[in-house]
């Protein structure tokens, strides 16, 4: 019902302004965050019960706004319902967790009023059917979460990343502007009229390619990724969770609805620089969260090697698509699709539990943290859920999107190109080895932060967090187990979105023996996440009821015995950048030019012996400050014109005068 | 009666990999002291080691959490799961359709993070060190056991053991390159995950040269005991596993009768032997590489697992 959608839209429109009177009243904060919790209900419910229920969804509006000759106009289809939901449980979660951080907030002026602008625009974005008003929202979008992140602008880190971060999306923004031109040039801007064009093939193309610049630089793709660590994490936590877990996904819908839907059939090579941006994306971005050792720039970092998964699976849709196989195209659209729920829902609960953590304790750094699991037993289970799912290892959600992604790549020597069949092995295992550094970088982060002896005073005497932001994080937990062990569910719901954009649905799975997921044939492969998860409880209590009952449930508590020497200094505990010491010794070396330098004074000298570690970003230095350079000289060359005299500026606009007329004239 | 008689096997195939993973390690334990001209312990040495583990109290850390005592229980439920999905002396497993090739690996590798988190849990060194340098390793073996499993579901057509181990076991396969290539992947793999001589010695007690046993060190008593086991039972697992794709001989069909599946038990009681005995002449005649010389010898396997792949897009009859 559309209807009701961008009703919820205008109700969180209307609670923008609110937000600035809200933000200097005392209970301010829970009325517009408990407001915003009831639109993002609202439109999630609706949302998800179209997706459902309604079959052949497709319902139009149009607004006398925008453009006079244009209005616009709105469309609720599958891809749009599904990533509705996708969008406004990420706001229900977030809204709710607010309820509790957003008191600690100083400054609420400065967040109050932009965060339901920024949730209506992103839902705007996903309801628009005409490039004007997506193009506006996706610009609103991005300045409204601009405005959040220098909302702490004392720090002059969060002033560089919001200068950094304003710069990329204003690039991202031009080139889906150029994408949209493109295709409008014989159609007009209205979405319905670019479906019914036939522009040409090179016209296509390059519309594809400006599309994945547009939607990847928003998304993170590397090499677009340099803004997204440093502004997610300067965010409040609840909107870096928004940020991560669901504007990355309204650029992932940006992208497959300009290359799935408005774009005709796709042509094979797409599908190549989709799968060659997106599988080094997801090493690369893992291996950086694993030199990090704040944690909400680890998890920052790891969006990106989720976007990697999520674009590597679109990769291979596109790719099934061109040649015909489309069965196959549905099979990786969906792993893509479920990999973009399942995203949404860990990495909001993992960047609310940095948040409750930074609240707790006032750090961000894992290095001063450790201990949290007796002082934060709740929040605790909720980040290990988020843990455990994030690194694709079952009975969880990560691993049924992964495993899929898995499936479809084991069907690709059908593929009739040669390049693809050279590159997608090559893909399979870069995406392997992304799994297996997921699991190390969280292993690091739960084990530095929640594991251990604390390792300052703040950690010692940190609490658990209110029971709002509780909440919010075990409802996201619970998801991400019902997920895991209901896959059949999560992929039945998502076959009108695959029938829409790929034109074909993987086989109906519920109603399958004993819940099994079975995505090609059962022969082939097929999975329980079900029956996995009850295998290994029923197996661990039976092991541990009967060893209590036979053998012996005697409990001592002792000094830690570490071979004979335990040494109380916290110190002595393995730290972040210790712990990926081996991992940056194998590959660091190469790929951030790692040297960890030792300093030792002479033996007669007092100063201290120093240890440190240079990491560079090698994209940063070779791609980025190359073009920070030639910008700075052209500036620098054109600044001239500033100071000109009034004689000179007249027959500078003379000369222009002329030109302009003379090429009008040709 | 066909539903009574899968569930006595899959029941058969629990108690099985349980009781005699053990045994395995017993062995492989009495053939490398042979070869050295020791006389050893007795075979059934790691059985009395568990029970008297299990009799005795837990000592635990004092600020040991409570996941570090749910922890052994996990990793022996996974491993225990992952090992009976495994074809041993038959293919028609009940539920061998729970969870396909890359899940076991998937769970295994659950069971890998729960104790990696261990090893962190009391906030010791050693306990650090052991937990980074084993995701180290992981952090190789696992995607060169996962390209390995494509290059073979490549070839066999399905991720699916049953069928994997029954498609092995046609006239369809013949020698091929790639296989070849994968069964060596597979070797190093199994050596690196079971913490095997050269990657890491599973007898060692000097702090510094150890992965697995660091990690570990904060347990005893029934937790030692079921950590204990559960490697003992990936050890058996990852034989089981090179013999049901590798050596499928003889391994009873979903539809055998009762003769055939106790025919197909005694073969796989020799090729554990056989494998074992490798096994321990391997150890005793390698020495153990230093850590960083680690990532060098998986590197290998994730490049012939890698070739192996690419060789099947290539051609279908490589």
């Amino acid at each position: 019902m559309i209807a009701v959608a961008l009703w919820s839209v205008a109700v969180l429109l209307a609670l923008a302004p609110a937000g600035v009177v809200l933000s200097t009243v005392p209970r301010g904060p829970i009325i517009l965050y408990g407001g915003c919790l009831m639109a993002t209900s609202a439109l999630c419910v609706t949302a998800l019960s179209d997706l459902l229920y309604v079959p052949h969804l497709t319902q139009s509006a149009i607004l006398p706004i925008g453009l006079p000759w244009l209005g616009a106009h709105f469309r609720l289809d599958a891809l749009s319902a599904f990533f509705l939901v996708v969008v406004n449980l990420g706001g229900v979660a977030a809204s709710l967790f607010a309820l509790g951080y957003g008191r600690h907030e100083e400054s609420p002026g400065r967040v109050l009023p932009f965060y339901p602008a920024y949730l209506a625009a992103m839902n705007v974005v996903v309801l628009a059917n005409d490039a004007f008003s997506f193009l506006v929202a996706w610009e609103f979008m991005s300045l409204t979460s601009w405005a959040m992140v220098v909302s702490h602008h004392r720090e002059a880190e969060n002033v560089r990343a919001g200068y950094v971060y304003l710069l990329m999306a204003s690039f991202g923004t031009l080139t889906l502007l150029l994408a949209f031109g493109l295709l409008a040039s014989g159609a007009g801007y209205d979405f319905d009229a670019i479906r019914a064009s036939h522009p040409s093939a090179a016209l296509t193309g390059m519309a594809a390619i400006l599309a994945l610049l547009g939607a990847g630089s928003k998304a993170g793709l590397v090499p677009l990724h340099a803004w997204l660590p440093l502004a997610h994490p300067a965010a409040p936590s609840h909107v870096s969770g928004l940020m991560s877990g669901v504007m990355t996904k309204v650029a992932v819908y940006g992208f497959v609805r300009i290359v799935f839907d408005l774009l005709p059939e796709p042509m094979w090579w797409w599908s190549m620089v989709v799968l060659l941006v997106g599988g080094p994306t997801s090493t690369l971005g893992v291996l950086y969260a694993l030199m990090q050792r704040d944690i909400k720039r680890v998890l920052a970092y790891s969006t990106i090697e989720n976007i990697g998964i999520i674009f590597t699976g679109l990769g291979l849709a596109l790719a099934f698509k061109a040649e015909g196989l489309d069965w196959v195209a549905a099979l990786a659209f969906t792993a893509a699709m479920l990999h973009v729920f399942n995203h949404a829902l860990f990495k909001s609960l993992l960047f609310f539990g940095a948040g409750a953590v930074l609240g707790a304790t006032g750090e961000r750094d894992m290095e001063k943290l450790g201990g949290l699991i007796h002082r934060m037993p709740k929040t605790a289970v909720a980040v290990l859920v988020g843990c455990v799912a994030i690194s694709a290892l079952p009975p969880f959600n990560g691993f049924v999107s992964e495993w899929l992604t898995f499936q479809a790549i084991l069907l690709s020597p059908q593929l009739s190109s040669w390049g693809l069949k050279l590159v997608i092995p090559a893909v399979g295992g870069l995406l392997a080895l992304a799994a297996a550094f997921a699991a190390a970088c969280f292993v690091k982060l739960y084990g530095v932060s929640f594991l251990g002896r604390p390792r300052s005073d703040a950690a010692a005497s940190a609490h658990e967090t209110d029971r709002f932001s509780l909440s919010a994080m075990l409802m996201l937990a619970a998801f991400c187990l019902v997920a895991g062990i209901l896959p059949g569910l999560f992929i039945d719901a998502l076959a009108p979105v695959s029938k829409n954009m790929v034109g074909n649905v993987m086989p109906h799975q519920v109603g399958l023996q004993w819940l099994t997921i079975v995505p090609i044939a059962k022969s082939r492969s097929s999975y329980n996440g079900l029956l996995v998860f009850v295998f290994v409880a029923l197996c661990g209590t039976a092991a541990a009821s009967a060893i209590h009952r036979f053998a012996s449930d005697r409990l001592r508590r002792a000094p830690a015995w570490d071979c004979g020497y335990p040494d109380p200094n916290p110190t002595i505990q393995y730290s972040a950048s210790s712990f990926s010491q081996p991992i940056r010794r194998v590959f660091g070396s190469v790929i951030f030019a790692a040297r960890e330098i030792g300093e030792m004074p002479p033996p007669s000298s007092p100063l201290p012996a120093r240890f440190r570690i240079e990491l560079r970003d090698l994209i940063w230095d070779e791609l980025y400050a190359p073009i920070a350079i030639v910008i700075g000289f052209a500036t620098e060359r054109i600044n001239i014109l500033q100071f000109l005299s009034i004689r000179r500026y007249l027959t500078l606009v003379f000369v222009a005068l002329i030109v302009l007329l003379l090429v009008v004239a040709l | 009666m066909n539903t009574l008689r899968d569930i006595l096997s899959q029941g058969a195939q629990m108690s099985l990999v349980l009781g005699l993973a053990p045994l395995l390690t017993g062995f492989v334990r009495k053939v490398k002291a042979r070869l050295l001209r020791r006389r050893g312990p007795p075979l059934l040495q790691p059985y009395r080691d568990l029970i008297r583990l299990m009799r005795k109290d837990v000592v635990l850390a004092d600020n040991a959490s409570w996941l570090f005592r749910v922890i052994p229980y996990l990793m022996f439920a996974g491993t225990w799961v992952a090992a009976s999905l495994v074809p041993t002396f038959g293919n028609g497993l009940l539920f061998s359709w729970t969870a396909d090739l890359i899940a076991i690996i998937a769970l295994l590798g659950s069971a890998r993070f729960f104790q990696a988190l261990a090893g962190m849990d009391v906030g010791t060194a050693f306990g650090g060190i052991g937990s980074s340098r084993e995701v180290m390793i992981a952090s190789l073996a696992e995607p060169a056991m996962l390209i390995t499993v494509f290059s073979v579901a490549m070839i066999a057509g399905s991720t699916q053991l049953s069928y994997v181990a029954e498609f092995m076991g046609s006239d369809a396969v013949g020698l091929r390159v790639s296989l070849g290539m994968a069964f060596v992947a597979l070797t190093i793999v199994a050596l690196a995950e079971n913490a095997r001589i050269p990657v890491d010695n599973p007898a060692t007690h000097l702090e510094l040269t150890m992965v697995h046993e660091a990690m570990v060190l904060e347990y005893s008593g029934r937790h030692l005991a079921l950590i204990d086991l559960s490697s003992q039972l990936k050890l058996l697992l990852y034989v089981s596993l090179i013999a049901c794709v590798f050596l499928p001989w003889g391994t009873a069909t979903a539809d055998a009768s009762v003769a055939r599946l106790f025919s197909g038990a005694l073969l796989y009681f020799g090729k554990l032997t056989v494998l074992g005995f490798l096994l321990a002449v391997f150890e005793t005649s390698i020495a153990k590489m230093r850590v960083f010389r680690i990532p060098e010898f998986l590197g290998a396997a994730l490049m012939l697992a890698l070739l192996a792949t690419l060789l099947r897009f290539v051609s279908g009859s490589l």
